[in-house]
C-alpha cells in the first residue's frame, strides 16, 4: 500500500519535471531542424559548459529562492571573485590551494553578512543584496584599477577545471579516439552533476532541507516547531554566495580576460531564471535540484539556438525574454484548463448519481 | 486547596499576572489542572485567554507568578522549554507546512535522525512513528501524503498528533472547532476523550458556549483577565457561562421583528458555481428576509456566495436582482448593483489590518462619492467614518487607529461599517460571527434584524447552527456542492440540518 502510494507521488511529482524536459527537447529538436550544426558534438559540448558553469549559480539561487527570498547580489559576487582568483593566482603569485580556499572563505563571508543582515537586523533580501549588487561591482573595479586580469597561456593544471574534458583527458594531447574526443563531457558539467547530487540529498535527504522547505512555506509554524529559522536562512545565503563565489573562479578560469567592470554582468538574473523555469516558486517552499538543472539547461540552449538559427543577436533578449514568459504561461493555463475540465466531468458524473438516487428512492 | 496532594495535579497555575502596554491581560489567576480532566477556559475577546495559553505554551513570560508542573515549580519561557515539560499548543489558524509530508510535519523540528549519519532524516522510522500517532487521533492515512491534499479537519487532527508526538501531558486546544463541521467536531470530542482516558489532561478554549458542556469536565471563566468563577460538570450551563462573561444576563440573542416582503430581491437560475460545486444552484431571498445557508465545510456555501458576488466569475446560470438579469464578472459589478459580501476571513478579505479604521470604511466607497477628480476627500472620508462608527457602536480610541488593534468583534463591526456604508439592497455574509465574543455577536445579530426590516435582503453562511436557527426566516441546507433541502427554523430541529447537511451522494 505504502510502495504503491509512493509511486503515485513520485509520478506526480515528475509530471512537472516532464514537461520541462519535454521544453527543452522541443527547443533543440526545432533548432536542430533549422540548422543540423546545433547538435554537433562541437556545440554540445559548448552547451554543456555553459550550463555547468550557470547551473552552479542557480544551483545557489535556488536554495534562498526555496526560503522565499532572492539574492541580487550573485553576478556582482562572480565579478568580484572572478577578478581576485585571477589576480592573486598572476599578479600577487599565491598558491592555487591558497587561493581557492581564500575565495571560498570571501564568498561564505559574503553571504554570512547577507543572512545575519536579513535575519538579525530584519532587512528585506532584495535590498540587502540589490546593495550587495552596487558594492561588490565597484569593489571589484576598484581593486583591480579597473584592468582587465587574465591567466595568460600559463595556469593549465587549474584552468582544466573550467575548460578541460573527461575521460579524453586520460589520453595524451590529441591521441583518444575519435569518438571519445567528440563526445567527452566538459569539467564544469560534470562539477554541476557532482554538486547537483550532493545538494539534493541536503534538500531531499538532511534535515536542513526539511527545515529549509519548511521555513519556506511557514516561517512561523517553523518557529514554533523549534526550528532556528534564522540559522536556516543565514546557511542558504552561505550556500547561495558560496556556489556564486566557485562560479566566478570558473568563469574567470573559462574566459581568461576578465574585465572587472562586466564580468558577470546579470548573471543574477539568469540564475533566477534558471529556478523559475525549472519550477522553484518565488513564493518559497517549493523546488527540485533536477528542476533547476533543466531549467538552467533550457535558458543556455534557447540562448545558444538563438545564435545557431541566425537570429538577429540584438533580439536574443527578447526571445529570450518571451519564451520564458510563455512557458511559464502556459503552465499556467494548462493547469487551469485541467482543472476546469476535472469539475465539469464530476459535474457531470454528480448529475448522474442524483438521478440514480431519485431512481431508486421511487 | 491547599491540602490537597500537589500529585493530582499536573499543572498548577498560581496567581499570574502578565501586563502589555496600557494593558493588564492577567490580573492574579490561578487554577489547577488535574491529571486526565479536560478543563475549559471561556471569556469574552480580550478576557486574557489567548494569553494564558501563550504563558502556558511558553511564548509569553509572565511578570508575576508561578506555574507548578507536576510539584516543581518550573518557568517555561521558551516553546522549547514547553515541550520539554510536556505542554503542547494546537493552535487556533493551523500552524503547519502544507508542502511537506504529514509526518514531516507531526516531527517538524524533532526528525528521527539515521543511526551513522546524524544530519539525514530517517524517513521510515519518520513514517513509522508517525503513523502510530495517527492511530490515536484516528486519522488513517498514509504518513507520507503530502499535507496540502488533505482536508481542513484532516489537518487539524495532524496538529494535534504534533501535540501528541512530544508526549504531552497537557494538550492546550485554542479555538479547535472554529473551522470544523459538527461531525468532525463530535470526532474532535472523542478524540479528546481518549486523550484523558490515557491520563493525558486538556485544556480547551472555545467561542462555542454549547460545546463546552459536551467536551469539559470543568469550566473556568476569565472576565478582563481576571477569574471570574468556575462550574463543575453539573454546574455547566449556557446562561451561568454567559452571565460569568459578561457579569449580566444577555436579554434575548436572537429577536425576531421584522417581515418579509413578496419582492424576490436576488433569483438564481441554474447557476454554476466555478471549482468546487458540481450542481446548478437555484435559489432566491426576498426583501426582508434572512436566509441561512447551512452546512459542512467544503458545502460550497463560501463558493456560491463568492460566486453571486463575482469574486469567481460563475460558469453559467443568471443572476437576477429585482427581476432583471444582471451581468456579475467582478466584485464591483456586484457593488454597483446594490450587493455587498462580509468574507469569511476578517483579517485577509474583510479588512486591510495595518490600515486606519476609517480609511477601512472608505475604501468601496472612494472611486464613487468619497473622491473628487481622482483625489480623495479627506472631510467626507471623516464624516462617514465618525458616522458609521457611531451607528454600529465599534468601540476604538480614535478612527485613525489601525484595524489590527481592535479586538476581533469590533474589527468585524468595521468590515460591516465598510460595507452598510455603500447602502445595499443586498447583503451577503459569510460566517459572520466567527471567532468574536458573546456580547458582540448580539449586537450583530441586532444590527442584521434592523436590516432586514428596512427592507433589505439578508444571504448568510453560518456554521453555528444555534445561530442559524436563531436569525433564519429560511434554512438552506447544502451538501458537497448541491442544495439538498430548505427548513423552516421555527418547526425544525438541529437534527434535521444535520440530516441535510450529511445527505451525500453515494
Amino acid at each position: 500500500m505504502i510502495k504503491s502510494n509512493k509511486m503515485v507521488e513520485y509520478v506526480r511529482s515528475m509530471k512537472r519535471i516532464g514537461g520541462i524536459t519535454f521544453l527543452l527537447f522541443l527547443i533543440i529538436l526545432v533548432t536542430a531542424i533549422i540548422n543540423p550544426q546545433f547538435i554537433s558534438s562541437y556545440n554540445i559540448r559548448n552547451i554543456l559548459r555553459w550550463t555547468g558553469l550557470f547551473g552552479l549559480l542557480s544551483l545557489g539561487a535556488a536554495f534562498v529562492v526555496i526560503t522565499g527570498g532572492i539574492d541580487l547580489s550573485i553576478g556582482s559576487v562572480v565579478g568580484l571573485i572572478g577578478s581576485i582568483a585571477a589576480y592573486l593566482m598572476v599578479h600577487a603569485q599565491w598558491p592555487v590551494w591558497m587561493v581557492l580556499i581564500f575565495i571560498i572563505l570571501l564568498s561564505a563571508t559574503i553571504g554570512l553578512i547577507h543572512g545575519l543582515l536579513i535575519t538579525k537586523i530584519h532587512m528585506q533580501a532584495f535590498v540587502v543584496t540589490l546593495c550587495g549588487l552596487f558594492v561588490y561591482r565597484g569593489l571589484a573595479r576598484y581593486l583591480m584599477d579597473d584592468r582587465t586580469q587574465g591567466y595568460g597561456t600559463g595556469f593549465q593544471n587549474v584552468r582544466f577545471l573550467a575548460g578541460g574534458r573527461l575521460p579524453s583527458a586520460f589520453w595524451p594531447a590529441g591521441q583518444a579516439p575519435k569518438f571519445i574526443q567528440n563526445w567527452s563531457i566538459p569539467m564544469p558539467f560534470l562539477l554541476l552533476i557532482a554538486i547537483a547530487v550532493l545538494m539534493a540529498i541536503v534538500l531531499n535527504k538532511t534535515i536542513y532541507g526539511q527545515h529549509l522547505k519548511a521555513t519556506g512555506r511557514n516561517e512561523c509554524a517553523s518557529r514554533f516547531s523549534g526550528i532556528h529559522t534564522d540559522n536556516v536562512l543565514i546557511i542558504a545565503y552561505v550556500i547561495s554566495s558560496t556556489l556564486a563565489g566557485l562560479g566566478g573562479l570558473l568563469f574567470s578560469l573559462d574566459l581568461n580576460t576578465v574585465q572587472p567592470s562586466s564580468m558577470g554582468n546579470m548573471y543574477e538574473l539568469y540564475a533566477i531564471a534558471g529556478c523559475v523555469v525549472g519550477g522553484v516558486s518565488l513564493r518559497g517552499g517549493d523546488g527540485s535540484i533536477l528542476g533547476v538543472i533543466l531549467g538552467t539547461a533550457i535558458v543556455r540552449v534557447l540562448y545558444n539556438a538563438i545564435n545557431v538559427a541566425g537570429v538577429s543577436t540584438q533580439l536574443e533578449q527578447v526571445v529570450l525574454g518571451l519564451v520564458i514568459l510563455i512557458g511559464v504561461a502556459a503552465d499556467e493555463v494548462v493547469r487551469m484548463i485541467a482543472a476546469q475540465r476535472k469539475v465539469r466531468e464530476s459535474m457531470i458524473l454528480a448529475q448522474k448519481a442524483l438521478e440514480k438516487s431519485k431512481q431508486t428512492e421511487s | 486547596m491547599v491540602n490537597e496532594l500537589p500529585e493530582k495535579y499536573v499543572l498548577q497555575v498560581r496567581n499570574i499576572s502578565k501586563s502589555f502596554p496600557g494593558v493588564r491581560a492577567l490580573n492574579d489567576v490561578s487554577f489547577n489542572l488535574k491529571v486526565g480532566e479536560t478543563l475549559a477556559l471561556v471569556g469574552e475577546n480580550g478576557a486574557g485567554k489567548s494569553t494564558m495559553m501563550k504563558i502556558l505554551a511558553g511564548v509569553y513570560v509572565p511578570d508575576a507568578g508561578e506555574i507548578i508542573i507536576e510539584g516543581n515549580a518550573v518557568s517555561i519561557g521558551s516553546v522549547e522549554r514547553a515541550t520539554q515539560f510536556g505542554v503542547a499548543l494546537v493552535h487556533q489558524e493551523l500552524n503547519l507546512c502544507d508542502n511537506l509530508s504529514i509526518a514531516g510535519n507531526v516531527f517538524l523540528g524533532r526528525e528521527p535522525r539515521r543511526p551513522h549519519f546524524k544530519k539525514i532524516i530517517d524517513f521510515d522510522k519518520m513514517n513509522k512513528d508517525a503513523a502510530e500517532v495517527l492511530k490515536k487521533v484516528g486519522l488513517n492515512t498514509n504518513p507520507s501524503k503530502i499535507l496540502k491534499e488533505l482536508p481542513i479537519s484532516a489537518q487539524q487532527l495532524v496538529e494535534i498528533s504534533k501535540a501528541l508526538s512530544i508526549h504531552a501531558k497537557v494538550v492546550m486546544f485554542d479555538e479547535p472547532t472554529s473551522s470544523l463541521s459538527e461531525h468532525e467536531t463530535e470526532q474532535l470530542f472523542n478524540v479528546i476523550k481518549d486523550l484523558n482516558s490515557h491520563g493525558i489532561s486538556c485544556i480547551y478554549i472555545s467561542h462555542r458556549l454549547g460545546e463546552v458542556k459536551d467536551v469539559a469536565d470543568r469550566v473556568i471563566v476569565l472576565r478582563d483577565g481576571k477569574l471570574s468563577g468556575s462550574l463543575d460538570k453539573d454546574e455547566i450551563n449556557r446562561d451561568r457561562m454567559i452571565r460569568l462573561m459578561v457579569g449580566r444576563d444577555i436579554e434575548k440573542m436572537y429577536e425576531k421583528r421584522h417581515l418579509v416582503t413578496d419582492k424576490v430581491r436576488l433569483q438564481l437560475e441554474d447557476l454554476i458555481v466555478p471549482k468546487q460545486a458540481r450542481f446548478p444552484v437555484n435559489l432566491a431571498v426576498k426583501g426582508g428576509e434572512i436566509v441561512v445557508l447551512s452546512g459542512l465545510i467544503g458545502a460550497g456555501r463560501s463558493e456560491l456566495l463568492h460566486t453571486i458576488f463575482g469574486v469567481d466569475k460563475s460558469w453559467g446560470g443568471k443572476i437576477l436582482l429585482d427581476g432583471k438579469e444582471v451581468t456579475i464578472n467582478k466584485p464591483i459589478d456586484a457593488i454597483r448593483a446594490g450587493m455587498v459580501l462580509v468574507p469569511e476571513d476578517r483579517k485577509l478579505n474583510g479588512l486591510v489590518v495595518n490600515l486606519e479604521v476609517d480609511n477601512n470604511i472608505a475604501l468601496p466607497g472612494l472611486c464613487d462619492n468619497l473622491s473628487n477628480r481622482g483625489f480623495i476627500d479627506k472631510k467626507k472620508v471623516i464624516e462617514l467614518a465618525d458616522t458609521m462608527v457611531k451607528k454600529l457602536d465599534i468601540r476604538l480610541f480614535k478612527t485613525t487607529q489601525l484595524a489590527e488593534s481592535l479586538s476581533g468583534g469590533n474589527q468585524q463591526k468595521v468590515v460591516l461599517a465598510k460595507w452598510l456604508a455603500m447602502n445595499p439592497t443586498l447583503l451577503l455574509l459569510d460566517e459572520p460571527t466567527r471567532g468574536i465574543d458573546v456580547g458582540a455577536k448580539a449586537e450583530i445579530y441586532k444590527l442584521l434584524e434592523d436590516l432586514a426590516q428596512l427592507g433589505v435582503a439578508i444571504l448568510v453562511a453560518s456554521s453555528e447552527l444555534q445561530e442559524v436557527l436563531g436569525i433564519a426566516d429560511r434554512i438552506v441546507v447544502m451538501c458537497e456542492g448541491r442544495i439538498t433541502g430548505e427548513l423552516d427554523p421555527a418547526s425544525c430541529s438541529e437534527e434535521d440540518i444535520m440530516k441535510l447537511a450529511t445527505e451525500r451522494l453515494k
